[in-house]
Order: structure tokens, then C-alpha cells, then sequence
């Protein structure tokens, strides 16, 4: 069966000022609920701390983003996404909430190389502030890249996270792909 | 003539030659010319032609204000029009050409219209060509499109071959302009520890400060630029951009700077121009200011010049602007230019001061060096035909009577300077009118307010009023200083470098020159040199009753096009304001608006060209249409396989092959791109049965529903086939396009009306691929690949679902039949999705399985009768127009739609209904035709009776088919009526219409015993 499950860009890879490639299948659940009543069901599933606003935190094989006041998206292995629906709804029974395994509607992309480039290449395409003050490992930015939803954060300051939908990777990789084409350095982070 | 000076030029590299082509001319500059110092350098004064008249141009200026130099540049694909010579730096391999010439730029045809010029006058476009009539297309439009005009519009076969692209900063403060103003505010906000960006629009620091010959701590400015360049290269939080021109500051602090990163190097690969876009706390606008030309006759031909362009040809580039230059002025300034010329070994035969007395520092110098300074002089005319021979001069105070003849080549002009305000009026700075220096300063007052009510741009230096170098650095110091503060970013305490240059005595404010002048001179003195207006067209305009600025502009041209009046604005106010016998600012001026200098289409357009113009949306099987020859059609941002045609196929027989083959045995559709959006919570029932017209919270998990959504206008907005999964939880079938926008419309409701219903939403639309597997041998092909489920009528009959594993895939199956056959929808998440498409279709082989794409999809649909939204709705149309009274449930007190639904409007039995039509020669209706009607409207139009919604040829029948809504419709079933077709009739004949009769809108099958197996 796993070879004939496929991310939207299996092996896309493009080289420049910095690197940009497509990951793969990446677990991604949804969840909806009230965030200041399900800590601790959500920690007891996850392993993670409730993240505060924009915020990332680390679990047990997972990682657990803030989305909105209301929602979060937990981030492990594809082949878990099922269970991990199934146990947040089994923690949280009895309490209104929505988990959703969202990980197919996904692409998943890592965008690395020096510093100041990575974070130039980002702002070709995002208004987000791309500062280092304004966007730290462990923070994650829901924006655009030009004209599609996005998230953004860095795994550290050599290496950042794309999430788009699925259906538009190939614009996403395009985008990121021409933003980081040699000649286009700014130099501006 | 103009040619190059043996030693000089503090920017030219005079080691190297570059070459370049000016009308195909081959001719070579320095790098670091311009390309107007490079043809001057050459010789080459004339540079284009005017608007209107056609009269041969020079450059008249050194910078962005140029209005007359501009040429076109490159050729084929990288041609460009409109691009000035002045701020163009030579690159080698550059071709231009000039613009407005006809034949040719040395000799024009169009030139007789300066011979006419009674017939151009201002508001010609208004009042010359009204009649008659029929002249206006045949003889004046042609006439005006040929002569008029300025570059040649870009072939539009073909493409650039440069890239573009945007660049997104986040910034304290965006200081517009790196002369000495711009650099002493950078090192306060530098200091300050603001995050600073300081661009500017040449490729050069320091502004005019190293040609004026301003000294900086005792030492030339050169030294101090450096040092201060050094000093703000070492600070981490200030940024320096050369070659970046801040264009425009809107709302919020938002600002876009327009950087030309390669037009100096065009072979190299890194994109022609970046567009930042830029928020910003504080904007310092250190943008200088502008010299303003003098108003005399004759002061546009070629060789008359700005005095401070040319002090900068002569400085900056080596350039000789002639042997034997006048230098004319009403202020002490154009002295320096005086002694410039000399400087470089060249002659002034005669300062000409309109002032009646002059007696400054610099005037004495300049009568020191053998200078004859005339005062109380002015111009009364400037001889020569494409170049300047000799001027003559006359009394300032008169009419214009020639005292004598100068001979000369060039003329050097002053009428005094003018702050360059735009960036402070682009978003409502207001402006003050400054007596002494004749121009309009910032009202510190009126600064333009951000977001907090607190004023976000000052500006610094000569842009503030500070036009001597004495007070510009302390000025842009502690304008800085308070912007600085004013957003909590206080600057320490430092010394300010002390600038110094000559004294200058105050200008005498000349407007026309001589004063008193005669229409016949009046009309020959240019105020706006791009748009051809003079001083007697304003003064017309004024006649004839335009009061307003803002009007006279519009009627005159004045200040419009590429150089938005730079130099034309304060001399034609004047102008304005004598001719109103009115006081300058209560006339007032006009308003700047971005960008401050044309910037290019592709700097706007960024990144977003080609494939990325815009987001493709694609589904999993995209791939696999393509690799089979779909022929792809656009259904929002997705592109749908509409047929597959085969090698030497129509689309036509395409989808009729694919129909037939479906209905005979099996096929396969991509309905992936079908919204989806879960429902769930304690209320989620509630919820559905207001979202849907139709009962949703009856509805048993494991079975389907079909619903409509309305607007709260009643109007119907989407359809789609909902699923229970479980008791809590709905899923939500939408329109392809529906999907986000249906989302919205829920979470709308849920936040704004409901919130205090537990109810969570989530669009999980891209989560699953979804496959039509329809035709007799669905069910066959679904148990041939393996299954788990019970896939039989009997436990999953019509309208049922079920999950479980099909050929390994983890799927959900709904029994739904929008073709009207035996059908499952099978849904897999999307990572599996083309392998289940792959498996399908392997499996399928004994049962013909055929791809079918929208368009088969769409005909099968109207064979049953099933209504699509878009098609047969468009906003105003409600379920009951479409008999679909069946989905509206009368138990539920209330849906959205439902009050609206019971409007008298709404329940008008005269309302369009929808039915089916049979022409009855069997052609095929053509789309958005109109049932005529006997009579005609209050308009004289042909009344009508009904429209079709959907028309189609159908394989299955053989013949056209439609829907349409006509008028009582369902109760004339049987009835003819007539539609208008789009065939020419004979002449005299009565338009074409075709027949068609009023029959039920579901033509196959309509009891339904297909999709029942």
C-alpha cells in the first residue's frame, strides 16, 4: 500500500540562494474546541503543553500549533493521524469539540539554507513580517504566500516550514522555487 | 552645441567607453553617464518631440523631473516607452529612440501644428472637433492619434524576458532620499536604535550637495557623505537601498518603493525591478527640491536648460552645454551655475537677473570673474529653430521690447525652487504657502494621520523649506528628532555636522517674464513642457471661467501624464492665481498622488506571470488528465478535465462517446474538487436545518440527503448531497465553487448570529479525492476490486453510504446518482486517491470503463432534470422556480431564505418557471437564448417570456435538449414557443427563431429505474 500513497510533489526539490523541497506526508489533525477547558485531554493525547497565542509546542511524537482561539493543528507521523483523531475524541468525549485528520488536504514543504536568504526568500512572497524578532522557532505564522493561505514557522534559523493546501503545492513550490532563483538576493535579514 | 569637457565629470569612469545606439546612431558614453549626458556628450540636443506641437525638445533637467527627455528604450521584447534619459544610467548595448517624430526626429511634419497653434488650444479636446459630428471619427480622431501621443505602446506578441518580483518589509522608519537631509536623519534613527530603510533613487549619495559646492565641517560634502555612508554601512538596523525611489505612502503606514535592480545590467540574471512593499511607523520624506524653469519666450528650445541640471552636467558628468551660455534668474542660486560654466573654461556672456538689484556674495563673485550682470533684465525671445543661436533681452518691467541680442548656444534658467511635497500630500499632508521662498512647504500642522490619528511623515531638509545648505542638515536633524520621538524611538544626543555654502539674497518671485507681455509672447512661454501648455492657455482657461485648480489642470493638461507637473505646478498656479487676480494659496495646488515617477507594469505584476500568474488548483488525478489528453476547463481556481478528446476526436464526439459509454456499461469521474465541510456539535442539527431549506436533523447516520442552501434574500446559493456519520457529526457535499465561500457563509453565521450554538465547523475538502463510479457496471467494478462493505441494493440502497475498505483503499462510498444511473461515489483520502483511479480503471477494462469529464457530466445531469447551480440559477432565482417546492420543508418554523421566500415578489405566480424544452426539429437551443413574447417594452425592446438555462445536445435522446424558466411554464406543458437564435436573417427577413415545445424537464428515465438496481 505505501507505494501507492503519495504526497502532491513526491521528491520536488529545487536549489537556490536557498533550498526547497516537499516533504511528504505529513500527519496534520484538526481540532476544535475550547482550548482553555481541554488542556489537559489534549496533553494527556499529545504529551504537549497547550501553545499559547501563534505558538508551537512539542509533544510526544507531535507537535501541537495554535490556529485560533478555538482550533489547533497537531502535527505527527501520517500513519497516526487516524489514532490521533480517534484518541482526541475519545479524551475529550463528553466535550463539545471536532478532530479531524486533515493530513491529506495538506503539503508539506522545508525551505532551508542561510539565514538572512531563507528569510529574504520568505518575504518575496509573504506579507508577514519575516524578521527573526518577529517570527523565532517556535512561533507559526498563518499568512499568504502571494495569493494562497499559508503557514510559516522555523525549525531554527537555518530552516523554515511551508503548509499550504494540496491542490496548490505546485504554485507554492513554484513560488518558493523562483523566490529563491540565484540573482535575487536582497539582503535585507 | 553640446559636447564633452576634456578633464571632469566626478561620476564618469572616463577609462572605459561603453557604446550605445540613439536612432540607430552608434554613438559611446562613460559608464556613469546618464543616457541624456551620454547623448549630450554627443552632441545630441534634440531628444524628442512635443505633444502637441510637435516642436523639437532638449533635456531640460538632470533628474526625475524631466518632462521632455523621454525616449524609447530597448527593442522587441524589452522595448519600453516613455523612459527618461535622465535617470536611465548607460549600459553598453543600450538602444533608444525617440518619441512623437514623424517622419523623423531632426525633421517633423507635425511641426506645422506649431504654426496653428489658434487651433490647439486649451480644452481642445472639448470644444475644436464637436462638430460636425461625423468629422470626429473620420478626419480629427486619426489626425490626433498620429500626431499625438508620446512612446509607442510595446508589441503585444511580445513578452518580456525579465523577471519581476515583490519584496514584503517591516520597518521603524522609511527615510525617501540619500542626500545630506536623508543621511543626517538616518544617523538619528540610526542612533535611536530604530530599524531604518533608506533608499534612493539614483545610484548615488549625497544629492546635489557635492555640486553646489557645499562645505560640511569645513571640509567639501563629498567627505562628510562618505564618512556619514561609512558610519550608517556599519549600523545594524539601518538599511541602505540605492537605485530604490520610494513612489508612494498610503494608509497605515504602507509604502511602496520601487527598486531597479538591473537596469544598469541588464544581461545579469537577477530580476529588473523589485517592488517593496514596506510597513512602516514613520516615513522622513528627505526628497529634496526642484528648480522651476522662468517663464519667458522661447524658454523650450533645445539648449535652454535648468540651471541646476546644468551645474550637474557639467559637474557630474563633464559635460559642455554650449560655448557661450546666459544664465537667466530671479534668485542668487543660478549664480552658482554661472560660475560653474566659468569654472569649466567656458563663456557667460551675461547673467540676466529679472530683480532690479543683486548684490549677494555670489553675484559678487560672479562680477568678479568678468561677468556682466544685467538686472531688471529679462527674455524676450530666444532665436534659433532646433537649437538656441541667440537670445534677446528687454526690461523685466516691460512688454518685451529688445534692448539687445545676446549670441549664444544654450540658456541656463532659474525661477527658484519648489520642496518636493509629495510623499507628505500622498495621503493628506496639507501645504503652506512660503512667501519669501515663493513655494508651498509641509503645514507641520496638517501632517497626514495613521491608524492612531498621529502624524507618520515629516519632512527633512530642502523637502521642509530648508533650502540653503546652512539650515538643511539642522533641519532634517530635528525633524528626524521629533519623528523619532513621536512613536517612542528618542534619538540621543549628538552634535549636528555644520553645513555652509554662500549666502543667498531673497528671489524676486517672476512668473512671466517680461511682465508685461503680449498674448503673441504669452504664447510662446511653456509652462508644462510634456503637455504642451503655455502661459496664454491658463490664462484662457481662466477666461473662460475655470476657478478651480483641479479644473484648469483637466482642461489645460497641465501637470498631468509621466512627470505629474514637477516643474510645471507652481509656475502654472501662479499663472492661475494672476490671471483669478487671486492670492497662490488661496488658488491652492492639485493633488500629487503615486507613484511619484511612473513605475513598471511588471514591478506591480511581481512574481505573478506564467505558470504562476495564478494558482492552479490541482487534484490528485491531475496528472492522469493530463497524461490522457483532457482538455482542461477552469471551474474557480481548479482546472477540470471537460472531455478527453482521442486522437482526431471533437469535443463533441468526445463527449458523446464518453456519455454513451456510461450509460452502456461504466464510467469514471473526478469529482474531487466537490466541496466538503464537516458539521458537528450538540446542535449541529439545528444548525443544518436552518443552513438547508429541506429537514436535515431527520436524517439517519449511514444515509444521504439532498439540499438546497439559500441566501437570507431567499435566493438559492448552493446545492450538494449531505451525509449523517454520525449522530453529532454531518458532512456537507458542496458545489465545486461553493466549498470555501459556503464555509464562510457558515462560520459567518456561527461567529456572528449563533455563536452561542455548539457547533464546529471544518473544510476538509482537499482531504479526499473523490471518484464517480457510474453506469450499469458500477457495482460490478466496486465488487471485482474486493470490498468489506455489502455493496448490494438491499444494504446500501439509493441515498445510502457506508465506509470500509475497497481494494484496500480506506474509503466511504455514497450511493448517489447525479447522471440518474446506478453510481457510487467513492471517497479516498487524497494521498491514495490516484492509485484508486489507477486501480478503477485496470479493474474496469471487461466493462469499458470510460473517463468522463464535466461537460458529459453536465449532460447526463440535464437528461434527469437535475438543476445546476449556475446554470439554472444566477442569484435570482428561488428553489421554487425550479419545482423544487419537494426540498422545502413546511415543518420547520424557520430556514434561512424562509421569510424572504414568502415576499409577495417571491410567491408572484407569475414568475419564470423552470421546464423542459424539445425543439422540435431537434436542434440544439442556442445558450442564453430568450423566449419571445408578443410586444414590445417602454424601451422599444421585444418582450420576453422565459430564458434557457442549460441547453445541450444529448447522445442519449439524439436530439437537443434544454431547461429553461418560462413564464407559467409547468401549466403549458405541450405548449410551442419560440426562442431567438443567433443566426443572421436575410435581409428584411424577420430574425431566425427556433421551435420548441414545453415538455417535463427529466428526459431520461424518469422514474428513476436506472439509478434504483
Amino acid at each position: 500500500m505505501s507505494d501507492l500513497v503519495k504526497s502532491a510533489l513526491p521528491g520536488a526539490r529545487a536549489e537556490g540562494s536557498v533550498t526547497v523541497e516537499e516533504m511528504g506526508l505529513q500527519g496534520m489533525v484538526t481540532l476544535r474546541a475550547d482550548l482553555l477547558a481541554s488542556g489537559a485531554a489534549i496533553a494527556g493525547v499529545t504529551g504537549a503543553e497547550m501553545p499559547g497565542i501563534r505558538a508551537i509546542s512539542a509533544g510526544q511524537g507531535c507537535h501541537v500549533a495554535w490556529m485560533s482561539p478555538d482550533e489547533l493543528l497537531i502535527l505527527c507521523d501520517h500513519g497516526r493521524a487516524g489514532a490521533m483523531v480517534a484518541d482526541l475524541t475519545a479524551a475529550l468525549s463528553g466535550q463539545h469539540h471536532l478532530a479531524v485528520n486533515v493530513s491529506d488536504a495538506r503539503a508539506l514543504f522545508r525551505v532551508a539554507g542561510p539565514a538572512g536568504p531563507l528569510r529574504d526568500t520568505l518575504a518575496k512572497i509573504t506579507p508577514a513580517d519575516m524578521s527573526a524578532e518577529a517570527l523565532a522557532p517556535g512561533e507559526i505564522r498563518r499568512t499568504r504566500l502571494q495569493q494562497v493561505a499559508a503557514a510559516i514557522w522555523f525549525e531554527s534559523a537555518t530552516e523554515a516550514r511551508v503548509i499550504c493546501f494540496r491542490s496548490v503545492a505546485r504554485y507554492v513550490f513554484d513560488l518558493l522555487a523562483m523566490s529563491a532563483k540565484p540573482g535575487g538576493a536582497v539582503g535585507y535579514h | 552645441m553640446s559636447t564633452r569637457l576634456s578633464t571632469g565629470g566626478r561620476l564618469i569612469d572616463r577609462s572605459r567607453k561603453i557604446a550605445f545606439t540613439f536612432n540607430g546612431k552608434r554613438l559611446t558614453g562613460h559608464p556613469g553617464d546618464t543616457l541624456a549626458s551620454a547623448l549630450l556628450a554627443s552632441g545630441q540636443t534634440i531628444m524628442g518631440r512635443s505633444f502637441k506641437y510637435h516642436r523639437p525638445r532638449g533635456v531640460v533637467a538632470s533628474g526625475a523631473e524631466e518632462p521632455n527627455a523621454l525616449v524609447n528604450l530597448g527593442q522587441g521584447k524589452t522595448h519600453e516607452p516613455n523612459q527618461r534619459a535622465t535617470t536611465t544610467e548607460l549600459f553598453d548595448g543600450l538602444t533608444a529612440t525617440s518619441q512623437n517624430h514623424w517622419p523623423s526626429l531632426e525633421w517633423d511634419i507635425g511641426e506645422v501644428n506649431a504654426l496653428l497653434p489658434r487651433f490647439l488650444p486649451a480644452g481642445f479636446y472639448y470644444k475644436t472637433f464637436i462638430h460636425p459630428r461625423a468629422f470626429w471619427k473620420h478626419v480629427f480622431e486619426p489626425f490626433i492619434r498620429q500626431s499625438a501621443g508620446l512612446g509607442k505602446a510595446p508589441d503585444p506578441k511580445q513578452t518580456d524576458p525579465d523577471r519581476y518580483e515583490h519584496f514584503y518589509a517591516h520597518t521603524d522608519v522609511v527615510i525617501a532620499g540619500g542626500g545630506i537631509a536623508g543621511l543626517q536623519a538616518a544617523l538619528e534613527a540610526g542612533r535611536a536604535g530604530a530599524r531604518v530603510i533608506l533608499c534612493e533613487q539614483t545610484a548615488h549619495w549625497g544629492g546635489r550637495a557635492p555640486v553646489d559646492g557645499v562645505e560640511i565641517d569645513g571640509k567639501p560634502a563629498e567627505d562628510w557623505i562618505n564618512d556619514t555612508v561609512q558610519a550608517l554601512e556599519g549600523m545594524e538596523n539601518v538599511h541602505l537601498r540605492l537605485r530604490t525611489m520610494v513612489a508612494g505612502v498610503y494608509d497605515h503606514g504602507y509604502i511602496l518603493a520601487y527598486e531597479r535592480v538591473a537596469d544598469h545590467a541588464p544581461a545579469a540574471d537577477t530580476p529588473r525591478h523589485r517592488l517593496w512593499r514596506i510597513r512602516a511607523a514613520r516615513v522622513i520624506a528627505a526628497t529634496g527640491a526642484l528648480e522651476r524653469p522662468l517663464s519667458f519666450p522661447g524658454n523650450d528650445k533645445p539648449g535652454v536648460m535648468l540651471a541646476s541640471a546644468m551645474r550637474d552636467y557639467i559637474t557630474n558628468w563633464g559635460i559642455s552645454p554650449g560655448d557661450r551660455t546666459v544664465v537667466v534668474t530671479n534668485n542668487d542660486d543660478a549664480y552658482r551655475t554661472a560660475l560653474a560654466i566659468k569654472a569649466a573654461g567656458l563663456d557667460v556672456p551675461c547673467i540676466v537677473d529679472a530683480r532690479p538689484e543683486a548684490d549677494g556674495p555670489l553675484v559678487q563673485e560672479a562680477r568678479a570673474r568678468g561677468i556682466r550682470v544685467l538686472t531688471g533684465m529679462g527674455i524676450a525671445g530666444v532665436k534659433g529653430l532646433r537649437g538656441v543661436v541667440a537670445v534677446q533681452l528687454c526690461r523685466q518691467a516691460g512688454e518685451g521690447a529688445v534692448v539687445e541680442d545676446v549670441v549664444c548656444d544654450a540658456v541656463a534658467m532659474s525661477g527658484g525652487w519648489s520642496p518636493v511635497v509629495h510623499l507628505w500630500s500622498h495621503c493628506g499632508g496639507k501645504l503652506t504657502w512660503d512667501k519669501p521662498g515663493a513655494f508651498f512647504r509641509p503645514d507641520h500642522a496638517r501632517p497626514p494621520t495613521d491608524q492612531n490619528g498621529e502624524g507618520f511623515v515629516v519632512c527633512a531638509g530642502a523637502a521642509d523649506g530648508a533650502l540653503h545648505a546652512s539650515e538643511c542638515l539642522s533641519n532634517a536633524s530635528t525633524m528626524a528628532r521629533n519623528a523619532l520621538t513621536s512613536f517612542g524611538k528618542p534619538a540621543p544626543e549628538a552634535e549636528v555636522a555644520k553645513a555652509a555654502a554662500a549666502h543667498e539674497a531673497p528671489l524676486a518671485p517672476i512668473w512671466v517674464m517680461p511682465q508685461g507681455a503680449g498674448p503673441k509672447k504669452r504664447s510662446k512661454m511653456w509652462l508644462d513642457f510634456q503637455n504642451d501648455v503655455k502661459v496664454s492657455d491658463v490664462q484662457l482657461a481662466a477666461r473662460e471661467g475655470y476657478e478651480s485648480v483641479e479644473h484648469t489642470k483637466r482642461y489645460t493638461t497641465l501637470g498631468m501624464a509621466t512627470d505629474q507637473g514637477k516643474l510645471s505646478n507652481i509656475n502654472g498656479l501662479a499663472v492661475l492665481a494672476d490671471a483669478l487676480g487671486e492670492e497662490i494659496p488661496r488658488v491652492g495646488t492639485t493633488t500629487f498622488r503615486p507613484p511619484y515617477t511612473p513605475i513598471s507594469m511588471g514591478a506591480i505584476a511581481g512574481e505573478a506571470r506564467g505558470e504562476i500568474f495564478q494558482p492552479l488548483r490541482r487534484t490528485p488525478l491531475h496528472d492522469w488528465h493530463m497524461d490522457h489528453g483532457a482538455y482542461m476547463e477552469p471551474v474557480g481556481h481548479w482546472r477540470r478535465a471537460y472531455c478527453y478528446p482521442r486522437k482526431g476526436e471533437s469535443h463533441r464526439d468526445a463527449v458523446n462517446r464518453e456519455i454513451n459509454a456510461t450509460r452502456g456499461g461504466l464510467g469514471l469521474l473526478d469529482a474531487s474538487t466537490l466541496g466538503k465541510i464537516i458539521v458537528k456539535g450538540p446542535d449541529a442539527g439545528r444548525f443544518m436545518d436552518m443552513l438547508y431549506t429541506n429537514m436535515m436533523s431527520t436524517l439517519k447516520p449511514g444515509k444521504c440527503r439532498y439540499g438546497l442552501m439559500c441566501s437570507e434574500n431567499g435566493f438559492l446559493m448552493d446545492d450538494g448531497v449531505v451525509a449523517r456519520l454520525d449522530e453529532d457529526t454531518f458532512l456537507c457535499h458542496t458545489t465545486t465553487g461553493g466549498a470555501d465561500r459556503i464555509h464562510a457563509h457558515m462560520e459567518d453565521w456561527l461567529q456572528c448570529e449563533w455563536w452561542d450554538w455548539k457547533v464546529y465547523t471544518a473544510n476538509v475538502t482537499e482531504q479526499w479525492a473523490q471518484i464517480g463510479v457510474v453506469g450499469p457496471k458500477s457495482r460490478a467494478v466496486l465488487e471485482k476490486l474486493g470490498t468489506d462493505m455489502d455493496l448490494s441494493n438491499e444494504a446500501l440502497p439509493f441515498m445510502g453510504w457506508s465506509a470500509g475498505k475497497l481494494g484496500g483503499f480506506d474509503t466511504r462510498i455514497f450511493r448517489i446518482a447525479f447522471a440518474g444511473e446506478l453510481s457510487f461515489e467513492v471517497s479516498v483520502p487524497a494521498s491514495q486517491g490516484r492509485a484508486l483511479w489507477d486501480a478503477l480503471h485496470e479493474a474496469g477494462k471487461e466493462f469499458g470503463v470510460t473517463a468522463y469529464g464535466t461537460e458529459a457530466m453536465h449532460v447526463m445531469r440535464a437528461e434527469k432534470g437535475f438543476i445546476m447551480i449556475g446554470d439554472e440559477t444566477d442569484g435570482t432565482v428561488i428553489p421554487q422556480d425550479l419545482g423544487l417546492d419537494w426540498a422545502i420543508s413546511k415543518k420547520k418554523e424557520d430556514y434561512l431564505g424562509k421569510r424572504a421566500q414568502e415576499r409577495s415578489h417571491m410567491t408572484d405566480p407569475a414568475r419564470w418557471k423552470l421546464v423542459g424544452l424539445e425543439t422540435l426539429d431537434g436542434s440544439v437551443i442556442p445558450d442564453g437564448a430568450y423566449a419571445v413574447a408578443e410586444g414590445v417594452n417602454a424601451n422599444g425592446q421585444g418582450m420576453t417570456q422565459g430564458r434557457v438555462t442549460s441547453t445541450y445536445y444529448s447522445p442519449t435522446l439524439k436530439r437537443g435538449i434544454a431547461m429553461g424558466l418560462v413564464q407559467n411554464g409547468p401549466d403549458r406543458m405541450g405548449e410551442v414557443i419560440e426562442f431567438n437564435t443567433t443566426k443572421k436573417p436575410a435581409k428584411g427577413e424577420a430574425p431566425k427563431t427556433v421551435k420548441a415545445k414545453i415538455v417535463s424537464p427529466v428526459f431520461y428515465d424518469p422514474e428513476g429505474e436506472k439509478q434504483n438496481v
